[in-house]
């Protein structure tokens, strides 16, 4: 999608940082490649994607988070992963590596303030990471995340492999979202390479891309009731999820479909009666489907729990370019599909919905929508499902360097991929939709009840694995 | 909601006959469970899961083993929140170097006899993640391992099969 990038003097560094301090651009991501840094900037009214490359001197570069908050945590990484420094950021504490013991929370002041540390093992099935709650009896006056905890190198895995592991490794950051990571790196290795997947394969993929963004809100629309102590709706959406997770083995031989998106095309076609086994997934849905979302609309104890609860401020959502549900339903219309507009998705109708109440309510509703937007895309990309091949080859570059968005469930995925002249991977930079959305969710339990925090976490659903990778 | 609910009712069980217990499993655990254990716990298992580094694609399956279909109570088995009130440790991931002391503490919070399952390709030795400077490995270098289920994920119905051969032998 995004060629290479421009690399710029210090002034230019300055000014990419004025327009996003000034709220002209929003950051996409920032990532160390020593000796430069790098930023992706997206200016949102033409959906124009800039990338900055600026040459660290000894080591350093002039803080973009020092005027653009959302940055901090991106550039604390780059000092623990790449010992890059950004000169005038506030914050020097690492963030992903945890050899800091015991970690400096930021101090809190007030009369009759007590903490709750949480994690990073959480009571339930759920993956680690620390929340150290400041509270007044029941209120939560503060949250400070910790996370990290399941950081395991991934980029630094993938400087020196093979496309072929670099791209099984794309598809291990986020379990719920491999379809999507797949996607993305598929997207970033051919825009370097600079070739098109055959148009079956493109079909394919955002086939796929909506059954997993379908089995997750599903999931996630039932796990979030059931925070609020609503098991009825978690056992119902389950059923349709498992529905999903099954026919997703039928048509292409994996549950979650990992590792079928592949640079080049798909690894496998979908299955000979996959077409029909589809028809018959989305007749479930839509019969049981709008049945579930009547139950959740008529329930007041629920509704009593989600309405009001856990809000995002709109002005928060724009300033951090948080994406999917989380921004949407703070008035962040923001949909790489749309944005962006990759094949399929430029030839395909759908709307993308936007809430403005940013409550748990508002995130439900989001999802809702979108399970119905699937559902419709899945009928289009069906019926419009081109012949021939599903792979080509890539063929040999030279060095070459590209970025691409692709949207996930929870968000877009950024992948920005940098090959050498054999075709190995110098440098591979994956930002997860949840970098930008983990930060609200501090914002979002101010004042709310220590007891209303599963809810609010569950709204978000954002990944610790994608977020520490 | 009445009707959602009885409509649930009245379409009868989507719960299936369970997977026979995995065979290499019961072969595995045949050499380390206590057999004087097994009369204590009866039929029943008391789970704890900890991610020490998973891609969360392990959990999604894990959670899918409470979903209709599966409905992993039914045989005894059920995942706890407290590691105070476990029998069997489960683990996915290949272990980070940062969830290496949580896991530990962990598992020591568990009352004996206790067993532990690493659980994936990653749990198994640390799959496509081994070899990383932030990763430690598989479950097995850090605790003693009972039972491995392997897979990228395992599918709800490979866990199924794996955690009923530990409750044959253990429970």
């Amino acid at each position: 999608m995004i060629g290479p990038r421009s690399i710029v003097t210090e002034d230019g560094w300055r000014d990419a940082i004025a327009r996003l301090a000034s709220g002209r651009a929003t950051l996409l991501g920032l990532w160390g490649d020593k000796p430069d840094v790098t930023m992706a900037l997206l200016d949102e009214g033409t959906g124009k994607v800039d990338v900055f490359g600026y040459t660290c001197i000894n080591g350093q570069y002039p803080s973009v988070g020092a005027q653009h908050p959302p940055a901090i945590r991106l550039e604390r990484t780059i000092r623990d992963l790449q010992g890059l420094d950004a000169i005038g950021c506030s914050d020097r504490r690492p963030w992903l590596t945890h050899d800091d013991e015991p970690y400096a929370f930021l101090p809190t002041e007030g009369d009759a303030l007590h903490q709750i540390a949480v994690g990073p093992v959480h009571a339930g099935i759920i993956e680690p990471g620390h929340f150290r709650f400041t509270a007044n009896g029941e209120f939560v006056v503060r949250l400070e995340q910790r996370l990290g905890y399941v950081h395991k190198g991934i980029e630094g895995l993938m400087t020196g492999a093979t496309l072929d592991t670099a791209a099984r490794l794309a598809a291990r950051v986020s379990g719920d979202s491999t379809v999507a990571y797949s996607y993305a790196f598929a997207l970033a290795a051919e825009t370097a390479s600079q070739i098109a997947p055959p148009p079956r394969a493109v079909y394919l993929r955002a086939l796929m891309a909506e059954f997993e963004r379908l089995a997750n809100h599903l999931g996630d629309i039932g796990a979030v009731c059931n925070d609020a102590a609503f098991a009825l709706m978690h056992a119902q959406t389950g059923i349709l999820r498992e529905r999903v997770l099954r026919a997703s083995q039928d048509c292409f031989g994996h549950r979650l479909m990992m590792d079928i998106i592949v640079p080049g095309g798909v690894a496998r076609d979908i299955a000979p009666d996959g077409v029909k086994q589809i028809g018959d997934l989305l007749a479930e849905i839509r019969r049981i489907f709008p049945h579930l979302v009547s139950v959740y609309d008529n329930t007041a104890s629920l509704q009593d729990r989600t309405v009001g609860t856990g809000i995002v401020k709109p002005e928060f959502a724009r300033q951090f370019g948080a994406g999917g549900f989380v921004g949407r339903a703070s008035g962040r219309a923001f949909d790489a599909r749309r944005a962006l507009a990759y094949a399929p998705y430029d030839r395909l109708t759908f709307d993308v919905p936007v809430l403005s109440a940013g409550d748990v309510n508002a995130r439900i509703w989001i999802r809702i929508r979108e399970v119905e937007q699937s559902l419709a895309l899945i009928d289009q990309i069906v019926g419009a499902l081109p012949d021939g091949a599903t792979k080509i080859e890539l063929p040999p570059h030279g060095a070459c360097e590209g970025l691409a968005l692709a949207e996930a469930f929870r968000g877009d995925a950024l992948v920005w991929l940098r090959l050498d002249d054999q075709g190995r991977v110098a440098r591979c930079h994956l930002r997860d939709a949840s970098w930008f959305q983990w930060p609200l969710l501090e914002t979002a339990i101010d004042g709310n009840i220590v007891a209303d925090f599963p809810l609010c976490n569950k709204s978000f659903n954002c990944s610790y694995a994608g977020h520490d990778a | 909601m009445r009707k959602t609910m009885l409509e649930s009712v009245l379409r009868g069980t989507l719960t299936e006959p369970p997977p026979q217990p995995d065979q290499t499993g019961l072969d595995e655990l045949a050499a380390s469970v206590n057999r004087a254990a097994r009369g204590r716990l009866g039929h029943s298992l008391s789970i704890r899961h900890v991610d020490a580094g998973s891609c969360n694609g392990c959990e999604l399956e894990i959670h899918a083993l409470a979903n209709a279909f599966y409905d992993l109570e039914r045989f005894g088995l059920r995942f706890v929140a407290s590691p105070r009130h476990a029998d069997v440790l489960t683990v996915t991931g290949p272990v980070t170097a940062n969830m290496r002391d949580a896991l530990l503490r962990t598992y020591d919070a568990m009352p004996d006899p206790k067993w532990v399952v690493a659980i994936g390709a990653c749990g198994a030795d640390g799959g496509i993640f081994a070899g990383s400077p932030a990763v430690v490995g598989g479950v097995k270098d850090v605790l003693p391992v009972d039972l491995t289920i392997r897979g990228c994920p395992p599918s709800p119905r490979q866990l199924l099969a794996g955690l009923l051969a530990l409750l044959e032998t253990a429970a």
